[in-house]
């Protein structure tokens, strides 16, 4: 009885209930992954500019924004990180057109701008150390370089793996990997770029007018 | 179910945000000018510093969206929405700290009794 009312209805209608994983194409959430990782990092920064925010103030009769920052050095360096944008942009537009020689010239560039970037922030700490502005002296100067040290740090690393990228780009040319790694270092070089409009625009400029 | 794209062996991943010449070229020259102009600002001071300062904060918050949309290629179809609903809610979060910091540390230093500078001379 029951087998029977069970093939009755096993011919009206057949269902599958699929539970085995499905074959992911290898990489194919690299993307989002590396999206999420990048908020995570944005809540790092957060926290970094909170700090600034709220002990910017707290000069300990030590010297503030105004005595310390140059603008026109703070624009050449926002320059160098916004040439660097471009720069990554036009080696990602040879990267679709399967050019490997030119996708290896422009992230030649862009690591120049960068490392470009990083000499003139690295002066400028030299600078301020030199003036007895160094992380200890103040509350304002410890957030100041945790917050673009920070920046300056990713930088670094952004520079590290784009050497590393060329050096596989050279090896084994525009492979798919290769190419989900470049969509990846371009995410992670723009939203560098994208930090340090709050950096120069919060930190420097309204560092000026307080 | 749609064939897949990657099947075929094309390097092309099927959702891979594609920038353009176009893109790119407008998103420079952008930023360029909300760049140029904020620095301006502060290095000439044609305007109160009030003014300049609410002046240079939306350009900052305008130039961020400029990055996002041409080099970050941001738009609510990448990765079915996903990337933009991590986006929303990192902003979220971020909104929620940054004014939440600063509110209640504005109002800890005014509620605060006037201290001795010198912490050595406290019992």
């Amino acid at each position: 009885m029951t087998i029977q009312s069970t093939l009755v209805a096993a011919d009206e209608q057949v269902r599958f209930y699929d539970f085995d994983e499905h074959d992911h194409p290898e990489g194919h959430s690299t993307m989002l992954g590396f999206w999420i990782y990048l908020m995570s990092d944005c809540l790092i920064f957060a926290i970094l500019f909170a700090c600034y925010a709220v002990l910017g103030g707290n000069l300990a009769a030590g010297p503030g924004p105004r005595d310390l920052f140059d603008l026109p050095l703070v624009a050449l360096n926002t320059a160098m990180l916004l040439f660097s944008s471009i720069t990554y942009g036009f080696a990602m537009l040879a990267m679709q057109q399967d050019r490997l020689r030119q996708t290896q010239f422009w992230l030649g560039v862009t690591g120049l701008f960068g490392a470009a970037f990083l000499a003139i922030e690295l002066y400028e700490f030299q600078h301020l150390i030199h003036l007895g502005a160094t992380p200890q002296r103040s509350a304002f100067l410890s957030a100041f370089f945790t917050l673009v040290g920070t920046h300056g740090l990713h930088v670094t690393f952004g520079i590290i793996w784009l050497t590393t990228l060329m050096v596989q780009l050279g090896r084994t040319g525009l492979i798919q990997a290769n190419r989900r790694r470049l969509m990846c270092l371009s995410l992670f070089w723009h939203f560098l770029d994208v930090i340090w409009i709050g950096v120069f625009t919060f930190v420097y400029l309204m560092g000026m007018l307080r | 179910m749609s064939p897949n794209p990657d099947h075929a062996g094309h390097g092309h991943h099927a959702e891979e945000p594609h920038g353009s010449m176009r893109d790119y070229t407008i998103g420079f020259l952008l930023s360029v000018v909300l760049t140029a102009v904020p620095f301006w600002l502060v290095m000439e001071r044609p305007l109160a510093d009030g003014v300049t300062a609410v002046v240079i904060l939306a350009f900052a918050a305008v130039q961020m969206v400029v990055h996002m949309v041409y080099f970050l290629h941001m738009n609510g179809k990448v990765e079915g929405g996903w990337t933009m609903m991590a986006l929303l809610f990192t902003i979220i979060i971020v909104v929620i700290m940054l004014t939440g910091s600063l509110w209640v540390m504005y109002h800890l230093n005014h509620n605060m009794m006037p201290m001795p500078h010198d912490m050595s001379q406290m019992p």
